[in-house]
């Protein structure tokens, strides 16, 4: 279908080729850095060895603020504590006081006005963490308290907004509507989500000479901490290296609000001339950094007698926090995703970005698609319960065709496999033969109910800012054969190093022990894109690909040489050239190009093709390609507490050829439970003054071993690979099985449909014991 | 400030501490063994657990003082030379972890679970058991299978003994 240019001119090792052939590549190898995490050696920033005269930094907030005119900040009692050095304010920072990763509007410390409860105003260093933080608390900071705006309805009322709203349109919706033999409607909420990475936010900042400053960083986005560092500090961006081994976790939460941190552990070196390092305490965590956009969704959609869909007008009131942020994509990609997988035959996607006064909300996995897809989802089980159809049947009418079909924003659906994928899951989930025992058991529990529910996902890949599709690696072959690889990417558990490495062993035809993976840094490869988006492994991958092979191909025309046959006849395996019949170790062939004075660096570099993306006029090919997964949960609902219980789930998923069957299926799994999470338990609770309440494990719960059920079925789609030219026909993995967790949701609302067969479940996201209750007894209400 | 002495990974420690420093500031500043990690800094996601006379314990919900003469090991004491614990080893097959960092304390809260339940341990036991160390990024199976399957194999020494 897709073909793009083969910049490294690589024909003979295309993507298509048999992957039987392939020796490293799409192995189940373990994660690189398994033996040290069993062993507690992989170091995290918290546990790197801190230099000599090394301060700990702790933020300052004003504890009883979220808006308001800052009248005084008195910091005395902070600077005479014991033990502290330093305690610097926006009137420190020596060059632009703002770390925003968009269009401004994030100081690093607060100036004039309280945006937030949680907000920065000072920063405290001092010889001992605890020093630091007990100093933290002397601070007497008056602010003119106002009435906060919190949710997205105070939000409307006051009509504040970080960006302007934006719009997709498709055929005449109106019309359509008006048109349609039935017409439903609503408003629902979809709730938020703290990304709890284990390892919370941290940073090491160490000075050098000439004012120079290097920063380890638990970031996604090294560069964007290099840079804006550099901004803050009145630098260079030449002057600041920002390095990142790995980080406990990311799911969004370290691409843009890890920068702050790292800027306040930068400054405070810069102002004491001694390393800092800056570890949030997890409550600060949770109240100073933003989360997943939570929405209100007001909707209208037509349809027929069969269920299909002639129309949908939706409206996404997002909210966004005190600024920008990311805010501008995460809500574009919510109505990306507001079809999921299903063929809109006119379409109005309406889209609403809200200033509250709370904490910035950023990327979250899935990066606002999730909500887009739980609305669709909602209108698929609407619509069976309007018109006594199963929820299945409804959505596989509804689908895009396999081809042929177009998107509210005006992209062909070409690659569409969820046909295939869903009827495969249905027979595997034993779908129909389960529909029957639900509702076996429903007929014979008037308090228990089951609920099942199979849904589908459809997700698109790429940036849809489209200059960050692009990426560099770098490459070398020392002469004793041995291999460095490093790139934009960064670590954050989901094997990124090792799908990279695993490209780089298969390109030179050597093992993966021969691949020295090594720490991400902005003094290597620089004007990085984040990790994020799924993109790591599609646009690294892509690069360390090119850089390998253009070092092969100068190692191929020594062997060439050497053998007396022509460089393409010239392989690489086993950790062994061949050529004629002669062959030579890799190790003693780097040798020999050295000697021979060749190049064995390379420098790589990746843009994916075909995108465009018009934004203003909505137009235009924003993904390479789409993943397809799908899931199917069985629940069972206790109607009159509202507890629930998962019993069982079958995930399949679509990676194409994967790179690591083991990595990818963990991506799946986890993705799952942590979407599974986002809808049932994981609850934000703001009070009307601005606070979070729930910051902390102890009130906001997050998924434990025992409610993901043991019957849990994880498998790969067999695809034969992405249809677009991706790295060795993989797919992006990691956002879109965190969609698959969508089949909770139903599952909740198919149950409680059987309370009374016809009426609609008022259930809001997420689905905890407390909405089910709501929504049952809204079920039996007259 | 006291002197807190212990014996760690079967080595004798002392440190000279603020009496309020808690086991695992005691363990990753005083004698420097950072595998045991912080992570929610309120007793709750479990990935500071260590062993206190052979039992789990949240590090961070426990003086130093009070392990005083006591015997700690923690992740960096679990395996023998280069030879993985057994529990060590299964994470690693079975790819149960990510990210890493809940790592060390699922594994010694696994440690632990196996020495108490022996053959017993069945798969609701280890869901049940878990339910005090968190894990954002696996979604527990491949823990959970690496713990059972860890368990069986340890099992099959001890039934001879």
């Amino acid at each position: 279908m897709t073909v793009s240019p083969d910049p490294a001119g690589l024909a003979d090792a295309a993507g298509l080729a048999d992957a039987a052939a392939l020796a490293v590549v799409g192995r189940p190898l373990v994660h690189d850095s398994a033996v040290k995490h069993v062993q507690g050696a992989a170091a995290y920033i918290d546990d790197i060895a801190e230099p000599a005269r090394t301060l700990q930094v702790v933020p300052g907030h004003a504890p009883s603020a979220a808006r308001g005119r800052i009248l005084s900040i008195d910091l005395d009692r902070v600077r005479a504590a014991p033990g502290v050095v330093a305690v610097l304010t926006a009137a420190d920072v020596p060059g632009i006081n703002d770390c925003s990763p968009s269009v401004g509007g994030d100081p690093v410390f607060a100036e004039g006005r309280i945006l937030f409860h949680g907000q920065v105003v000072f920063a405290v260093a001092a010889e001992t963490r605890d020093q630091a933080r007990r100093a933290a608390r002397l601070a007497a900071i008056e602010v003119e308290a106002e009435t906060p705006a919190v949710t997205v309805d105070d939000a409307l009322d006051r009509n504040t907004e970080v960006l302007p709203p934006y719009e997709f349109r498709k055929g005449e919706v109106v019309a359509a509507l008006d048109a349609s033999p039935a017409r439903i409607g609503g408003t629902f909420r979809i709730g938020g989500q703290e990304h709890f990475y284990l390892e919370g936010q941290a940073a090491l900042a160490v000075p050098g000479e000439d004012g120079d400053m290097l920063v380890h960083t638990s970031t996604q986005h090294p560069t964007e901490v290099q840079h804006i560092t550099a901004k803050v500090l009145g630098l260079p961006d030449a002057a600041v290296v920002a390095e990142c081994r790995r980080m406990g976790g990311g799911f969004g939460g370290k691409e843009s609000q890890a920068t702050q941190w790292a800027v306040i552990a930068a400054l405070v070196a810069r102002a004491t001339g001694r390393p800092a390092k800056i570890r949030l305490d997890r409550d600060d965590d949770m109240i100073m950094t933003g989360k997943r956009h939570d929405f209100r969704v007001d909707w209208e959609a037509g349809h027929d007698a069969d269920g299909r869909l002639t129309g949908v007008d939706v409206a996404f009131y997002g909210r966004c926090g005190y600024s920008a942020d990311l805010s501008l994509g995460v809500n574009d990609r919510t109505m990306f995703h507001a079809d999921n997988a299903y063929n809109y035959p006119a379409a109005r996607i309406h889209s609403r970005r809200l200033l509250t006064d709370t904490v910035s909300n950023t990327a979250f996995r899935g990066f606002g698609g999730p909500q887009g897809t739980v609305f669709a989802e909602r209108v698929m089980d609407e619509i069976a319960v309007r018109l006594g159809l199963d929820p299945l049947t409804v959505r596989k009418r509804n689908f895009y065709a396999p081809a042929g079909d177009t998107t509210p924003y005006g992209m062909p659906v070409e690659d569409n496999i969820i046909h295939d994928l869903v009827a495969e899951l249905e027979r595997t989930s034993d779908y129909w033969v389960r529909r029957e025992a639900v509702k076996a058991f429903n007929a014979s529990n008037r308090i228990l109910k089951k609920g099942l529910a199979l849904t589908p996902v459809k997700f698109g890949i790429s940036f849809t800012l489209i200059h960050l599709n692009q990426a560099g690696a770098l490459v070398h072959v020392y002469s004793d054969g041995s291999i460095m690889v490093n790139h934009g990417g960064t670590e954050m558990g989901q094997g990124l190093y090792l799908k990279v490495a695993q490209v780089v062993a298969e390109e030179f035809g050597v093992g993966i022990e021969r691949v020295k993976i090594t720490a991400t840094t902005t003094a290597k490869v620089p004007n990085t894109s984040p990790t994020a988006a799924s993109s790591g492994s599609d646009l690294n991958g892509m690069a360390a690909r090119i850089a390998a092979g253009a070092i092969r191909a100068r190692m191929a025309a020594v062997a060439a040489a050497e053998f007396g046959v022509p460089a393409e006849e010239v392989r690489f395996r086993d950790g062994r050239v061949f050529g004629g019949n002669a062959s030579i170790g890799f190790g003693d062939l780097a040798k020999k190009a050295y000697l021979a004075r060749v190049q064995l660096s390379e420098a790589g570099f990746y843009k994916t093709p075909e995108i465009h993306w018009d934004r203003p006029s909505a137009t235009g090919r924003p993904f390479f390609y789409f993943a397809y997964g799908a899931s199917c949960t069985e629940v069972t609902v206790d109607t009159l507490t509202g507890e629930m219980r998962v019993d069982r789930v079958d995930l399949l998923h679509d990676v194409g050829r994967s790179l690591n069957p083991a990595l990818d299926i963990g991506q799946i799994e986890g993705a799952f439970v942590q979407g599974m999470g986002w809808l049932t338990t994981e609850e934000l609770v703001f009070d009307r003054a601005g606070r979070l309440r729930t910051h902390a494990p102890s009130t906001y719960k997050i998924p434990t071993a025992s409610d993901v059920p043991a019957d849990f079925r994880t498998a790969l789609f067999e695809s034969g690979g992405c249809r677009a030219d991706t790295i060795y026909r993989s797919k992006a993995v990691g956002e879109p099985p965190l969609m698959l967790a969508n089949s909770v949701l139903s599952a909740v609302f198919d149950a409680l449909a059987a309370l009374r067969p016809g009426r609609v479940p008022p259930l809001n996201a997420p689905a905890t014991p407390e909405a089910i209750l709501t929504a049952a007894k809204a079920m039996r209400s007259d | 400030m006291t002197t807190v002495s212990m014996t760690v990974n079967g080595r004798q420690v002392s440190a000279d501490v603020e009496d309020r420093t808690l086991l695992v500031d005691y363990l990753r500043n005083a004698i420097s063994l950072t595998g045991t990690h912080v992570g929610c800094d309120t007793s709750q996601c479990g990935a500071c657990v260590v062993h206190v006379d052979g039992r789990a314990v949240k590090s961070c919900t426990m003086l130093a003082v009070q392990a005083a003469g006591s015997s700690v090991t923690t992740i960096e004491g679990l395996a023998t030379g280069d030879e993985l614990h057994p529990v060590q080893a299964a994470f690693r097959e079975h790819h149960g972890l990510q990210c890493g960092f809940c790592t060390p304390g699922m594994i010694m809260t696994a440690v632990d679970m196996i020495r108490r339940h022996g053959g017993q341990l069945d798969e609701a036991t280890v869901r049940h058991e878990l339910e005090g160390n968190i894990c954002r990024c696996t979604g527990y199976h491949n823990i959970v299978k690496a713990i059972l399957d860890a368990a069986a194999k340890m099992q099959m020494p001890a039934a001879a003994e």
